[in-house]
């Protein structure tokens, strides 16, 4: 298998009683790019990342990351392996505070999980780690809030944060703006802006906001009722008719639909 | 390390009720310290369960299994096989580590209620299996198990002293311990496999052996109080196995305060005191009785007594309780 390719799957697929929510997806992701999926609400994205971070099992199809088959691990193995994710929905550890979730994330990295009769404070790196990390966020100050009491938008960096603190190689990010006002996106774009900065990490990103994908990608593959319709670079993607089709409710125009059929 | 005196100003308050209840047989006759030491033995059931319920959200509906299974180990151990008493120590914690690991790895597979329910059904079937009359030769069938020798040195009625300040010493270092672990890395896993497991999962830990490890931790410590609760009352009946066990620790844990191990403790001093003095004062209908107090605990204190009181720190004796330290702290210095 070609090296530079970091993850890659094999007409992976996933049912849900009658409905196919992802319907033999195959795609390869290039170590160090940013690929994006885009679709319409309900083309199977979410769907798509629960199967690559292992939070569903897959009615059909493989994983490969890194080359290596992971289609039957467990969420924690892929976390440790390099797969990291954040939630549309706002998926934190609502009653511990904003330095405790990042910390949690960070303490998983290391090897003091199982030391029963030590003080969880004694290993500072943890907590060095989660403020380093809530400052590249924007959560400096917030530290001791409790999570459940933020703001939505910081709500969403704390989402980031967490991800960020179980150092991925690999970051599925599943709207990461949803729910946002427009004056907090930017802020938002800047931190992945960082992690691409910081060199070195592939980012899957799934976004409605066209401008967001349009120049956060270099790759960008379309999805539509759980199949791809299209992929390419953001121009080529602009000018695709069956994108548009898909984008403007033209069900009929577009190849997807056939995998759709009973 | 911090100073001395910062040290004891931070804990005063437990010093003082620690001198009290070690000072206590001086001045409380046989009957009350063998109340006592039945809070001590209920309060430890209590800790184990709230390491499952409180930091874990792991609800079980079958924790009287380990407790009784503690009770049975020295049932049959001392009386049955005559074994010496140090010899029972390590047969009670396999025991209840051994059954840990069953419950945990037959039964987790399902989560919530469902878990609740078949941890329910386990304790059942070894509860049946207690008041059997096939096994009465081992277990006395129904009748249980009575007269338990205990050593001469300890004997709960002759040397009701030495009996106390084993089960408070028992208790005290269960609470540290049970504080220790809540406080280590693996307990603040656990905290976070409550809040969110599958967010647990995702950031990469093994949601299934933090789980059957606790429950191994908690049964072993229920089995250890279940099996002083034997030597105490030299015998061990069907009863310990019962789910009436496991309701208690769940009525301990809910009144003192989820979550908060100090609470479970004070559950048990609320159960048992007010259970001795309501049967005194109300006959059978103590239960009754005991049903309304237990619902205005709720109305008044959803959180537990120590929950609520550390949610709502400016209201009501916590306020108090803070004024009157500080003012002490002040004095002192
Ligand atoms: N757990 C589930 N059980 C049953 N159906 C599901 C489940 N999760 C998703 N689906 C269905 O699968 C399809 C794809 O959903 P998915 O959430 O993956 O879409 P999406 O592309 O992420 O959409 P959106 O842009 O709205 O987030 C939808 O029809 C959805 O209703
Ligand atoms: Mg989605």
């Amino acid at each position: 298998m070609d090296n530079t390719i970091i993850l890659e799957t094999n007409r992976l697929r996933k049912d849900f009683g009658g409905l196919v929510a992802v319907a033999g997806v195959s795609v390869k992701v290039r170590q160090g790019t940013s690929h994006s999926i885009i679709g319409p609400n309900g083309a199977g994205k979410t769907t798509f990342f629960n199967l690559l971070s292992g939070v569903f099992k897959p009615t059909g199809g493989t994983i490969y990351f890194k080359g290596h088959d992971i289609t039957a691990l467990p969420a924690y193995q892929r976390s440790h392996l390099g797969i990291g994710r954040s939630f549309q929905i706002t998926n934190i550890f609502p009653n511990l505070t904003v330095l405790e979730n990042v910390r949690l994330a960070a303490q998983s990295r290391g090897r003091d999980n199982f030391k029963l009769l030590s003080d969880f404070r004694a290993f500072g790196r943890y907590q060095e780690r989660a403020l380093e990390i809530l400052e590249l966020v924007g959560l400096r100050g917030k530290e001791l809030t409790v999570a459940h009491a933020l703001p939505h938008g910081d709500k969403r960096k704390l989402e980031i944060g967490i991800l960020l603190a179980t150092e991925p190689e690999l970051l599925l990010l599943d709207e990461p703006t949803a729910g946002m006002s427009q004056e907090e996106v930017p802020g938002i774009m800047e931190v992945i802006g960082k992690i691409k900065a910081s060199g070195g990490k592939t980012i899957m990103l799934v976004e409605h906001k066209m401008e967001i994908i349009m120049r956060a990608s270099d790759v960008i593959t379309v999805m539509h009722l759980g199949s791809v319709i299209a992929e390419g670079t953001p121009a080529q993607i602009a000018n695709d008719e069956a994108v548009q089709a898909a984008y403007l409710g033209g069900t009929h125009t577009y190849r997807g639909w056939r995998a759709h059929q009973p | 390390m911090q100073p001395l005196s910062s040290w004891l100003k931070a804990r005063w308050p437990w010093l003082a009720v620690l001198a009290c209840l070690t000072l206590a047989p001086a001045f409380l006759n046989k009957f009350y310290l063998g109340l006592m030491v039945q809070v001590f033995i209920l309060a430890v059931f209590a800790l184990s369960y709230d390491l499952l319920m409180g930091y874990s959200g792991i609800l079980s509906f079958g924790h009287a299994m380990f407790f009784g299974s503690g009770a049975y180990v020295v049932g049959l151990l001392l009386k049955g096989a005559a074994w010496p008493l140090y010899a029972v120590l390590p047969v009670i914690i396999a025991t209840g580590a051994l059954m840990g690991v069953l419950v945990g790895i037959v039964t987790l597979r399902v989560r919530g209620v469902y878990f609740a329910m078949i941890t329910l059904a386990f304790a059942e079937v070894i509860y049946i299996l207690s008041a059997s009359s096939q096994l009465r030769p081992w277990t006395g069938g129904d009748e249980g198990l009575h007269g338990i020798p205990v050593p001469a040195w300890m004997s709960p009625t002759a040397e009701r002293v030495t009996f106390y300040y084993i089960s408070l010493s028992f208790l005290v270092l269960m609470y540290f311990l049970a504080r220790r672990i809540v406080n280590s890395p693996t307990g603040r896993v656990l905290i976070a496999i409550r809040e969110n497991e599958a967010r647990a999962a995702t950031i990469g830990y093994n949601v299934f052996w933090y789980k059957v490890l606790i429950i191994v931790i908690s049964g072993v410590l229920a089995a250890l109080a279940g099996g002083l609760n034997a030597l105490y009352f030299r015998n061990a009946t069907p009863e310990v196995l019962g789910v009436g066990r496991t309701i208690d620790a769940l009525l301990m844990t809910i009144i003192g305060g989820m979550g908060t191990l100090i609470g479970p403790v004070l559950g048990a001093v609320v159960i048992r005191v007010l259970g001795n003095y309501l049967a005194d004062w109300f006959g059978p209908r103590w239960p009754l009785v005991f049903g309304l107090i237990f619902v205005a605990l709720v109305m008044f204190f959803p959180w537990g007594i120590v929950g609520t009181l550390r949610q709502r720190p400016l209201r009501g004796l916590a306020q108090w309780i803070k004024r009157l330290s500080r003012g002490a702290g002040q004095k002192a210095s």
